[in-house]
């Protein structure tokens, strides 16, 4: 479903990724690990278009995904989390969850302001549908709250829950259970799992929690310095002499 | 006034229930169309109670509202700017006047055609302008603002020069039994009540979630598909027309158009009464109408010298007592009255 291939961008003097390349079959789940700085988030800014590529390519269900203008990234069908939240503050829990419709709507803003009966029904249906993603995140209560003001784990809660209701074939998470405890990060695993069986979606994580990516992944994917030092299993993985060596070296 | 109460505490009782989850929404709703209808109400009332003067003072609040609501589209829920709002009101007000004067248009079709220009214009600027952010966008659109005047008197021909064009206000028919002001009132009062509802419609949509979404974060909004420059320039176009829809009601009400009448000041006038009235707010434009009609005078009555002193100084004392606006104000006194009343 995803090829990267040779996939290098820089930032001035900095090599933020360098020939990073590795696949994604449709109904995977991969974890992407790698110390800070590693490159992880600029390679989600590439994949949704946010950074341009220095060279290498990507192919998305066959087609050239650097082609594609970023606005357009949500109707491919992928969606993604933001590391330190990009959720909409002064909107309502809701309304942000509907944001993440917005590219499955078709209201212009003279058929939306005349509210005709086939913007009333389209409002209806998409309405009734994040509904459904809220009470499934266990988010209805909060619904009518302004996005600004609620607990972290909430937020990042509705951030998923914002990915989910677009409908997404590629859901892009990028370190979805920093910030949460022990409990937390436990049933966030939960929801995951079943999320992807419900949604039916193929999933790459972010995350430096190792008891978290190698519970939840089939396939770890290390970076360093902005190259690929491993991939394989978890259990592979952690064995690893390199990313062994990469996590040690940062935490000295 | 005991009408009113009781509206209260029956939305405050309505209430009660959901205290402890999110605040009853449906209830709020309700409450807020309730305010509406009164005022509404009110509003077809007040025409025959006032003396024609102030009749006229009100319709000029409407006009100046239907252009801040348009605005407010533009400032308060895309978090874009303009300083040069007052352009295209003027432009509304002297397509309605050529109209009238030079085409003989009967009025009521003057008012699309002067929509339709101030959006085209908007839409032409905005292309452009709406790929800057800030203080680049600021002096842009103050920008226009400011040629604007000079371009007006150049055509001498079509605008009637420094000299402007006086023109037939709109006559009442005879069935309505009603004066001239009246009348005019009565159409200044349709059309912001049209504006508002298209208004109100657009941003409880698809739309204006797309704005809101562009305000509180760009970067988001576009991930989520919102294509950003198409939303920015739209919002701009159609708060043009919202402006350019003013601007034609007030040439049916004064009667008369002059460059003098749209300086760079009524652009600035516009947005202060904007951001006084409450930006993002429902109630926003109308307050704001208030402040662009009234306060300038009240302002040259207590110190004829320096008006511009004393109307900054209102500004500044409003925004200190009321820093989300006037709305915000009038929202914290309703929840702290609706709190009162539930506590009995
Ligand atoms: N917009 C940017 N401008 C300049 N440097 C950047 C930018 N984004 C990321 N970088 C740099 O690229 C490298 C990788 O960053 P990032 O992808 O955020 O790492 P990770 O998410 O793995 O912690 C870092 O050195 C970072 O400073
Ligand atoms: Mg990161």
């Amino acid at each position: 479903m995803l090829e990267v291939h040779e996939l290098t961008v820089r930032f001035g003097g900095i090599t933020a990724l360098d020939g990073v390349g590795f696949s994604v079959q449709h109904g995977e789940m991969v974890g992407l690990i790698g110390p800070n700085g590693a490159g992880k988030t600029t390679l989600f800014n590439c994949l949704t278009r946010r950074y341009d590529a220095d060279g290498g390519t990507v192919r998305y269900e066959g087609g050239n995904l650097l082609a594609v203008p970023p606005h357009a990234i949500a109707a491919l069908g992928i969606a993604r989390t933001f590391q330190n939240l990009g959720l909409f503050p002064r909107m309502s829990v809701r309304d942000n969850v509907l944001v993440g419709a917005h590219h499955r709507g078709e209201a212009g803003f003279l058929r939306a302001g005349l509210g005709l009966p086939r913007v009333r029904a389209e409002e209806r249906r998409l309405r009734a549908e994040a509904d459904r993603v809220l009470e499934r995140l266990g988010l209805a209560e909060v619904a009518g709250h302004l996005a600004a003001g609620l607990p972290f784990g909430t937020l990042k809660r509705v951030e998923l829950a914002r990915a989910l209701v677009g409908r997404p074939k590629l859901l892009l998470l990028d370190e979805p259970v920093n910030g949460l405890n022990s409990a937390e990060v436990e049933e966030f695993a939960g929801t995951l799992r079943a999320i992807r069986d419900e949604f039916d979606v193929t999933v790459v994580v972010v995350e430096h929690h190792m008891g978290f990516v190698m519970g939840i992944c089939e396939r770890i994917v290390c970076l360093d310095f902005g190259r690929k030092i491993a991939e394989g299993p978890p259990a592979e993985v952690q064995r690893d002499p390199g990313v062994i060596a990469a996590y040690l070296g940062t935490s000295a | 006034m005991s009408g009113s109460t009781e509206v209260t505490s029956k939305a405050a009782s309505a209430e009660t229930p959901g205290r402890g989850r999110a605040p009853g929404r449906a209830a709020t709703v309700r409450w807020r169309w309730i305010v509406a209808a009164l005022l509404l109400a009110a509003a077809c009332y007040a025409p025959f109670q006032l003396v024609p003067f102030h009749v006229f003072q009100l319709s000029m609040v409407l006009v100046y509202a239907v252009a801040l609501l348009g605005l407010n589209l533009l400032v308060g829920h895309a978090g874009q700017i303009s300083l040069g709002h007052g352009a295209f009101f003027a432009v509304g007000a002297y397509t309605a006047a050529i109209l009238l004067q030079r085409v003989e248009l009967p009025y009521p079709l003057t008012l699309p055609v002067a929509a339709a220009v101030a959006f085209v214009l908007g839409l032409a600027l905005g292309l452009p302008a709406m790929r800057l952010r800030g203080l680049y966008l600021a002096l842009v659109t103050l920008a226009i603002a400011i040629f604007l005047v000079p371009l007006l008197k150049r055509f001498e021909p079509l605008t009637g020069g420094s000299m402007g064009l006086t023109l037939a206000k709109p006559a009442p028919p005879a069935w309505t039994g009603l004066a001239e002001d009246q009348w005019l009132y009565f159409l200044a009062l349709a059309v912001a009540v049209a504006a508002f509802l298209l208004a109100h419609s657009l941003l409880r949509s698809r739309v204006g979630r797309a704005l809101h979404a562009i305000r509180d974060n760009e970067a988001a909004a576009e991930v989520m598909g919102v294509r950003l420059s198409f939303y920015k320039t739209l919002a701009f176009a159609w708060s043009a027309m919202f402006a350019g829809a003013a601007g034609c009601v007030y040439t049916w009400v004064i009667g008369f158009v002059s460059p003098d009448s749209f300086v760079v000041t009524l652009s600035i006038t516009l947005l202060a009464g904007l951001v006084v009235g409450g930006l993002g707010s429902f109630s926003g434009p109308i307050l704001g109408g208030l402040f662009v009609m009234f306060v300038p005078g009240i302002a040259q009555d207590v110190n004829d010298a320096a008006p511009g002193v004393i109307f900054g100084l209102l500004i500044i004392a409003v925004m200190y007592v009321a820093p989300t606006g006037l709305a915000g104000l009038a929202g914290r006194v309703t929840r702290s009255i609706q709190k009162i009343l539930r506590k009995e």
